[in-house]
């Protein structure tokens, strides 16, 4: 594996890479088909700035006179705290799991990924009713100490900014855990050796050499974890913070106006626009290339006694407080309540869920794939372009997503229905609108970033070399994606269908607008109660959302896992 | 296992839109004569009970999609192909929302007319009220003496300083109470009194109607705002019940123009494949016996006079309602939920 900076460019134009690749005719299909997926994608999202500009009734500048500043504030607030907060827990756990061997290390290489399958509105909920007045921890306070009322004593309150930072960085963390060991455990150990020799201590390894190099992991996992931030309407609802999705629902559900949320979404755009630009940035002056032949196995230290410890507690606390409290409350809530739970129904509301997000991993990966491969083959603007804008799905909050999702679907059905009728006299109603298919677009539309950001920042480590030697062996570019390239970035894949997977299976708010008749998901199900602050009744949806979340994220962590060793083995 | 996943209307849609695909053209019609469909704002739990003794009288089976936001702007795009019948709404404003987007159709019909009183329904037969609920004041039984807050108007006395506790401003049921006060007092006064109870909060505005008896329960504040159906519902769950024996029901304005009502309702869809069937629904939820358990199941009012509410209702005794016909304080939703912010309620 080699470094480079800036010079990369110039390395593909001087082996005539860009001549070679451009004029072919496969290349014109890549070219094709990013624009066509892109196009589609972006249906939805420009559904919604339609309504922005043009709305039926424009309440923009009461808005901007009103609450969107608070709206921007606290959604920034937000952000700088949840962002802080996952990079400390992320990057931490990454180190130490990393670099070092203590107790319990192999258990926390895998289990530091579980709170990612918590939702967040869930943990949220849990949290609340353990800590506010009237929850045990405060009560066994009071009863500790004789205080009798609030006045009596500080509690911070949980249903705060504060509160919401904590509980979206407890769930949030595992991106940058995920993305950036990935990129420790690849650095290359005599990366790290040669600036000991140079004389660097281990601290300064970490911070000059280690962070650096890792940087466009963090980028890449901290664009997620602040989008996700962004987006998350169930904890700042929750917990009354004015961000600017829980300002889209207020000025749609409350005050009915959705050319006013769209605006709202629309502001939240540029947000998601800026923090793409800052990550891109980011990862544009460094490129890594790495053969798959030029890892050598490094040792980690062992460690004993007191700094052991210290690196248990560093990777038990998150766990502890994003997996095993919150899953412990909600195991107890469903056990209390398994009779109410435990219906047919909830066979069906499994299966759904599981489905659905199986499905939308699926396809999500393979136009990721195409879309980043794309971009590595075709590098004129309009393709770049095209993949950077694909992204903008995951800009939107859910709702504003279902809606920007309904009027291209029910467009095309209708357009259908009409040609139809005009030519065979046959009504066709709507085919694609109220059906899964919906739902599989709106959650593809989601997370399409997702899949094309990890795929791409695994393409982008695999040497051009690679390309001119398998084309110069006669493949073409598909084969060349498939024999080559698939397999080289199989844990950059497999993560990204594992994030998208689980992802799928909390998403809450397009699919309720979008479902069809009588159909329930784990999700849907356990928010007809949370809304009602009956989540006990709902707790074994809840825990089947965090377990069945459990399993890719151990089979998979587990099988990037193991493709590494393969590939350290020297 | 597929077959699970698509109900049956799905899989045939799924279907039709793969023949559609090849190119083989003809596609099929996907709705079977006695079913119909319903997009719905209340949660599909809480109307279950009233639709399955609907398809158990009628043999009509009944479909229902539940989603808090989102179903007007669905039936907007779906036009006149959606299989949208009923909505169904647990407040008077996506009634007037989802007639203002065009998707509503008139429905003149005697016995609805007959079940469910004027000042209920639209006047031009777009909309109807299915169950009403007051929305009262709950004040502490420890600090608050009986009579010392009477009236919506008393929430703005500075007396009652630090010691308010309500929803978020902008939620519809409190969109609709401003709404009222616009039109009994007008916008300056009312803007006034608004801008009088927001300084007389505890805390800023956060949770739902019964977050905020629990919160009067905790000594967080001493008056609260809610819908009475939230009442039985703390009443009959284990760990609420405390909460709503901490505090007693206030009926505001009774000795004026009276208590604050709100709606849950109904409208047939413009688009309603299955009219005929709808509309026996929609009769038959104005009817005595779908009235009954509608109104029991939730603890509200049911609009149908001579039908009695649930024991548990019954027990908190009569009270007068304004007599305001909705739909003029509908007028004004827009102007108050546009007041809220101005007088940063939620801040």
């Amino acid at each position: 594996m080699y470094s480079q900076a800036e010079d990369k460019p110039k390395l593909a134009s001087g082996f005539g890479l860009r001549s070679f690749f451009q004029g072919r005719s496969d290349n014109r299909y890549w070219q094709l088909s990013v624009w066509v997926i892109a196009g589609i994608v972006l249906l939805p999202v420009f559904a919604v700035l339609w309504l922005a500009f043009f709305p039926d009734e424009n309440i923009w500048p009461h808005l901007l006179s009103t609450v969107l500043p608070g709206y921007i504030q606290t959604t920034l607030g937000l952000m700088l705290g949840v962002g802080v907060l996952a990079a400390w827990l992320g990057v931490s756990t990454a180190w130490v799991t990393t670099m070092y061997e203590f107790p319990g290390r192999r258990i926390f290489e895998w289990a530091l990924l579980l709170p990612f399958a918590v939702p967040a509105y869930v943990i949220a909920y849990v949290y609340t009713d353990m800590l506010e007045y009237s929850g045990w921890f405060q009560s066994g306070l009071r009863d500790l100490f004789g205080w009798t009322t609030a006045r009596d004593y500080y509690f911070p309150e949980i249903r705060s900014l504060g509160g919401a930072v904590s509980m979206l960085a407890l769930v949030l963390y595992p991106y940058v855990f995920m993305m950036v060991r990935a990129t420790f455990i690849e650095q290359s150990a005599s990366l790290r050796d040669a600036a000991r020799t140079l004389g660097c201590g281990r601290r300064a390894v970490f911070w000059r050499v280690s962070l650096p190099t890792a940087r466009p992991a963090l980028a890449v996992g901290l664009a997620l974890v602040l989008m996700e931030a962004l987006n998350d309407f169930g904890t700042v609802d929750y917990f009354a913070v004015r961000t600017l999705t829980a300002g889209i629902y207020d000025v749609w559900l409350n005050m009915g106006n959705i050319g006013g949320a769209a605006q709202i979404a629309s502001v939240m755009m540029v947000f998601i626009l800026v923090l793409i630009g800052l990550e891109q940035h980011s990862r544009r002056k460094q490129k890594q290339f790495s053969r798959g032949d030029r890892f050598k196995a490094f040792r980690r230290t062992k460690l004993t006694g007191r700094k052991a410890v210290a690196c248990w507690l560093i990777c038990f606390i998150p766990l502890a407080f994003g997996f095993i409290i919150p899953v412990g409350a909600l195991a107890r809530h469903a056990v209390v309540y398994f009779d109410v739970s435990w219906t047919p129904d909830f066979f069906q509301m499994s299966w759904n869920s599981f489905m659905l997000s199986a499905i939308a991993a699926i396809c999500t990966i393979i136009l990721g794939l195409v879309l980043a491969y794309g971009k590595r083959l075709v590098k004129t603007p309009s393709v770049q372009k095209a993949v950077r804008l694909s992204g903008l799905g995951y800009a939107m909050p859910g709702a504003a997503l279902a809606v920007g999702v309904i009027i291209p679907l029910a467009a095309f059905d209708n357009a259908v229905d009409r040609w139809f009728e005009s030519w065979f006299g046959i009504s066709t109603g709507l085919l694609l609108s109220g059906t899964v298919f919906a739902l599989i677009f709106a959650y593809v539309v989601r997370f399409l970033a997702v899949s094309a950001g990890s795929i791409e920042s695994s393409l982008d480590k695999v040497t051009p070399s690679m390309d001119m030697a398998a084309r110069s062996l006669g493949y073409n570019t598909l084969q060349i994606l498939w024999k080559v390239h698939v397999p080289m970035i199989k844990p950059g894949v497999l993560t990204a269908a594992l994030v998208v997977f689980v992802d799928s299976m909390k998403e809450l708010p397009a699919t309720l607008v979008l479902r069809p008749f009588n159909f329930d998901t784990l999700a849907t199900h356990v928010y007809q109660f949370a809304s009602d602050e009956l989540l006990e009744e709902s707790a074994l949806a809840a825990l089947v959302i965090v377990l069945v979340g459990v399993v890719p994220v151990v089979l998979l962590s587990r099988s990037i896992i193991a493709s590494r060793n393969e590939t350290t083995e020297p | 296992m597929a077959q699970q996943l698509l109900t049956q209307n799905t899989f045939k849609k799924a279907i039709a839109a793969l023949i559609l695909t090849v190119g083989a053209g003809s596609a099929l019609s996907v709705q079977a004569a006695d079913e119909i469909n319903i997009y719905s704002d209340r949660q599909a739990f809480l109307m279950k009970p009233i639709l399955d003794a609907f398809t158990e009288d009628t043999g009509i089976k009944v479909n229902i999609v539940f989603a808090k936001s989102g179903l007007i702007q669905r039936l907007k795009s779906e036009g006149l192909n959606s299989p949208a019948d009923l909505m169904l709404t647990s407040n008077v404003s996506n009634l007037t929302r989802a007639v203002e987007a065009g998707v509503t159709q008139k429905v003149d019909d005697p016995v609805i007319n007959k079940n469910v009183p004027a000042k209920y329904r639209d006047e031009n037969g777009q909309w109807f009220g299915l169950t009403t609920r007051a929305r009262v004041i709950y004040t502490s039984k420890e600090r608050v003496k009986p009579g010392e807050i009477k009236t919506y108007e008393d929430m703005a006395d500075p007396k009652f300083a630090g010691r308010i506790c309500t929803r978020k401003g902008d939620h519809t049921y409190n969109v609709a109470l401003i709404a009222s006060m616009i039109a009994h007092h007008g916008e300056a006064d009312t803007k006034q009194w608004l801008e009088g109870v927001k300084a007389n909060l505890a805390r800023k505005p956060q949770g739902n109607d019964r977050a905020q008896v629990k919160a009067v329960k905790e000594g967080v504040c001493d008056i609260a705002v809610g819908n009475t159906y939230y009442y039985g519902k703390m009443l009959t769950n284990d760990e609420q019940r405390a909460w709503a024996e901490s505090v007693n029901i206030v009926y505001p304005n009774q000795d004026g123009r009276g208590s604050h009502v709100n709606i849950s309702g109904m409208v047939m869809t413009k688009s309603s494949p299955n009219h005929e069937s709808a509309l026996k629904l929609m009769r038959f939820l104005t009817e005595d016996h779908a009235q009954k358990i509608y109104a029991e199941q939730n603890f509200e009012f049911p609009v149908k006079q001579g039908v009695s509410a649930s024991k548990v209702v019954d027990h908190w005794g009569e009270f007068k309602a304004d007599d305001i016909a909705l739909s003029k304080v509908d007028q004004y939703r827009k102007r108050a939920a546009m007041m809220v912010n101005e007088v940063g309620y939620n801040d």
